[in-house]
């Protein structure tokens, strides 16, 4: 039967994606970078609307939800999934809004006038059906799958406005974006680029390759150095994995001591992060923050009589607090971390924080 | 000195004096006679250099600064000579180069409408009476010789010349270092690679050519102890501040021990130009450290103050006792030392941070561990060197509970930590560390996290160069070792085809005295901005 067909031919899929994400985040899959990660995780969401089977939008959030709470089990770090279906679950309240007829401001946000007079119960349970809703919501992820598509070019347009010539530049690792953002500035002004090669996993180093055939001039320090050459660094630009909710971010190690020091010096930091990065996280939560890989990138197993008498950790990413940074660009403008929070309000519905 | 070059000397000198005073014309072949005249003076006080007896040499020498001294301060009061007439500067100052010839003048000329009056003999008479005085003065030891020398040594301005490696973009010094080399008989080290144009004022050199590649065999110029140990210095076997310093006192024990006067030569002199080959050929295997170069300066004039009545065996032995006393005192003897101060500051509980492997944390650490403080230890790593590895082991082995991270993951180790423990290569005079690169930045995240930052270093390390950033004098190490080869990809394989990629190897940094909150010496726990007033005690001692 046709129906039977497409809900295991989805659910197959479905537990495809989620073998990708364990694998992908152990370091053996194929790496992806976030942009990938988000366009795959919407493309799944926009399959399920259109093959699930669904009557009301409510039971189209409870699907959705099920399946993004598996997603973000399978790979808790990858936070874009998550990110992603709470996006997704906005548009769907959204168009439930709109079919519904009522304005969209009365249910935006939770006001202390509101709380009192609703008298605690809820209203909205989502359960009325539309015809036009699948259609409507399908759109609605066309067009963020668009956005998803240009939010490199957004960011890298914006390259002219804050690289002047014969800059010197600090990156660390490699992020994607910030390799766009300096090869489109590289087309018209002159700079020098240093990037700090972020040891265990050295993907500084395919960063300056990458830079060095666009033409740039780039040199490559180890990370002990970031502080010693920091003194002739005119702006430091980093990409991050994870934009945090209180204008923090969660980027690769070594950033916090790159943070630092460009403090120290007065350096603006510059962080190129498009919109889909920004998760509803604090960073409080200990467990779910850290991630780690093998200590056997650290100390290696030809260490042998050591390692099994010392601790070794390897931590892959960092917490840098929001006071460090000075400016974010994402797809949509350039804003100061103090207005994050705003941005966050605009992009997921409170009720969606915990998935 | 020989009576005729004596005799010729003042004679010539005070014709010139008398023609430029009586403001003659001068013509053209009295100008070109004059010229050779000088230049033949010089010849020949060059090679009564060469051969003349020590005594006589030696005491021109100590008359040198001083009568330069008196040169600049002939109106100061303080004459140190008892004077039996006084040596006023000719007014046009003899317009020679050499700094003999000066003192050539103005010991030998005396007041040009004198100079008819006196005779040679007396002239003779005059010189010797002062030798006498100031070798008399010099055998006291005084505290008026001090005095004069205080005033003396504060008004002459401390001409530091400005050492060599950091010059490497200024073709005029490197064709100078090229000549000295020549002479010397030492290869010369080429640079590799192309270098960041932040550091083209620095050499960087290739590990896999070895300076000793160049010499050939057998090499009758330099000593092979001194070789196996630039060959050890340049492919790094041996490194640390202290290894190097007591690797090359080692070696110059070897060289004392085989080393025997020519004819004709004093030791106390001849010791001396024999080490200079020597060190530049080590300065090409691996740009010096503080810590060697106070050796060097130290072992120099151990070696210029031994008397001449010293027979060579006496003063070979007298020389090894000095060197091994040097290593006893300065390095052993400190690090006991530091390591009682330290362990002041071990209390048990304790989470240290150490960074990389410096010989002297890790002997406080152990003593620590042998006085049964209950502690343990973050070993902070950082490539390409992984030197912490070293350490690791080291600590690993006496039983201490080690942690291994690389410097990448400080800020997440040290919320744990209470106390940074931290080496340094040597301690300049306005107060920042000098040390392995990367101990900046553990400083700098440590007083961020309010961690204290105590700093260990012997004061045999205190130099008294001053410096604010890592750039000016720096080390740059091979580049190639920066490439890493990971799941069977080495990514900057081809960077050499690169022409806009440059690999920066540093190998020091310096951290700012705010960083630091403690610096450990053998002369007690003191803050950073105190070592100037550390080396002026030392110099005084000396």
């Amino acid at each position: 039967m046709p129906g039977a067909d497409k809900e295991t031919d989805l659910s197959e899929r479905i537990e495809a994606f989620l073998a990708d994400l364990k694998r992908g985040g152990s370091g053996t899959g194929p790496l992806r970078g976030s942009g990938e990660m988000a366009r795959e995780t919407t493309a799944l969401l926009r399959r399920i609307t259109a093959q699930a089977r669904w009557s009301s939008a409510g039971d189209l959030m409870e699907i959705i939800r099920n399946e993004g709470r598996r997603m973000t089990a399978a790979q808790p770090s990858e936070t874009t999934v998550g990110n992603m279906v709470r996006r997704v679950l906005k548009i769907i309240r959204e168009e439930y809004a709109r079919s519904r007829g009522s304005s969209e401001e009365t249910d935006q946000q939770e006001s202390l006038h509101k709380l009192l007079t609703s008298g605690g119960l809820s209203e909205e349970n989502f359960r009325q059906h539309f015809a036009s809703l699948k259609a409507n919501v399908i759109e609605a992820i066309n067009e963020l799958l668009t956005e998803l598509e240009g939010t490199t070019d957004n960011i890298a347009m914006q390259a002219l406005e804050h690289i002047h010539s014969n800059e010197v530049i600090m990156t660390i690792g490699r992020s994607r974006t910030v390799e766009a953002f300096l090869k489109d500035a590289a087309r018209k002004r002159k700079f020098h680029v240093i990037v700090a090669e972020c040891a265990p996993f050295c993907q500084g180093h395919e960063m300056a390759t990458s830079l060095s055939k666009a033409g740039i001039e780039t040199t490559v320090i180890a990370d002990a150095a970031i502080f010693a050459v920091m003194s002739r660094v005119n702006k430091v630009i980093i990409g991050t994995q994870t934009v945090l909710a209180n204008g923090g971010l969660r980027a690769v190690n070594g950033t916090h001591t790159l943070a630092l020091a460009a403090k120290h010096h007065s350096t603006p930091l510059i962080v190129c992060a498009p919109m889909f990065k920004l998760s509803p996280q604090f960073p409080n939560e200990e467990e779910i923050f850290h991630k780690f890989v093998s200590p056997h990138e650290v100390l290696p197993f030809t260490e042998g009589e050591i390692l099994s008498k010392v601790n070794v950790h390897c931590p892959v990413f960092d917490y840098v607090p929001p006071e460090l940074i000075t400016l974010f660009i994402s797809n949509i403008g350039g804003n100061a971390p103090s207005y994050i929070y705003r941005l966050m309000s605009e992009l997921y519905h409170p009720e969606d924080h915990e998935l | 000195m020989a009576d005729c070059g004596e005799a010729n000397g003042p004679e010539r000198k005070n014709e010139i004096v008398r023609a430029k005073n009586e403001e003659k014309e001068l013509t053209k072949e009295e100008k070109q006679r004059l010229r050779k005249e000088k230049k033949q003076q010089k010849k020949q006080k060059e090679k009564k250099d060469d051969k003349g007896s020590s005594e006589k040499s030696g005491r021109e020498k100590t008359l040198d600064p001083l009568s330069a001294s008196q040169v600049l301060s002939t109106q100061s009061p303080t004459q140190k000579v008892p004077a039996s007439a006084p040596i006023p500067v000719p007014p046009s100052g003899a317009p020679s180069h050499s700094s003999g010839a000066p003192s050539h003048s103005s010991s030998g000329a005396p007041s040009p409408a004198d100079k008819p009056a006196k005779s040679k003999a007396e002239l003779k008479a005059e010189r010797r009476a002062r030798q006498e005085a100031d070798r008399a003065s010099k055998q006291q030891g005084s505290s008026s010789s001090s005095k004069t020398k205080a005033p003396a040594s504060d008004l002459n301005p401390v001409v530091k010349r400005l050492p060599e490696h950091v010059q490497v973009d200024d073709p005029a010094v490197v064709k100078r270092l090229a000549k000295k080399l020549e002479r010397q008989q030492i290869p010369l080290r080429s640079d590799y690679g192309y270098k960041v144009s932040l550091f083209s004022h620095l050499h960087q050199y290739s590990r896999k050519a070895p300076l000793t590649q160049l010499l050939s065999i057998p090499s009758s110029v330099i000593h092979p102890s001194i070789v196996r140990l630039g060959l050890q210095y340049s492919q790094g076997i041996v490194t640390g501040s202290n290894a190097r310093s007591v690797a090359l006192l080692h070696a110059f024990k070897q060289v004392i021990m085989d080393y025997s006067t020519p004819p004709n030569e004093e030791l106390s002199r001849d010791l001396v130009n024999k080490l200079k080959p020597y060190i530049s050929f080590l300065n090409q295997c691996r740009p010096l450290s503080a810590s060697m170069g106070n050796a060097i300066k130290y072992i120099k004039k151990e070696i210029s103050n031994i008397p001449s009545q010293y027979k060579e065996e006496e003063a070979k032995t007298k020389l090894l006792e000095c060197i091994d006393k040097y290593i006893d005192e300065k390095v052993v003897l400190a690090a006991k030392a530091i390591s009682k101060y330290a362990i002041e500051k071990i209390s048990d509980g304790d989470v240290i941070l150490v960074y990389g492997c410096s010989s002297l944390v890790n002997h406080i650490l152990c003593e620590a561990f042998d006085k049964n403080r209950k502690f343990r230890v973050i070993v902070v790593d950082s490539r390409p060197r992984l030197e912490g590895r070293e350490a690791l082991r080291r600590l690993v082995q006496i039983g201490i509970s080690c942690t291994y991270v690389l410097i990448s993951a400080l800020s997440y180790v040290l919320p744990e930590v209470s106390k940074v423990f931290l080496g340094a290569h040597a301690l300049l005079a306005n107060g920042y560390v000098m040390s392995r690169v990367g101990t900046s930045q553990i400083a700098l995240v440590a007083r961020a996290f309010n961690v204290p930052v105590l700093v260990c270093c012997e004061t045999y390390k205190f130099c008294e160069r001053v410096q604010t950033d890592s750039f000016v004098s720096n080390e740059l190490d091979d580049p190639d070792e920066l490439m890493v080869t990971r799941k069977g990809k080495t990514q900057l394989e081809d960077w050499h085809d690169l022409s806009t990629l440059g690999l920066l190897n540093l190998v020091y940094d310096v951290t700012p005295p705010d960083f630091v909150d403690l610096v450990i010496t053998d002369l007690g726990m003191i803050p950073c901005t105190s070592v100037p007033v550390v080396l002026r005690v030392k110099n005084v001692d000396q």
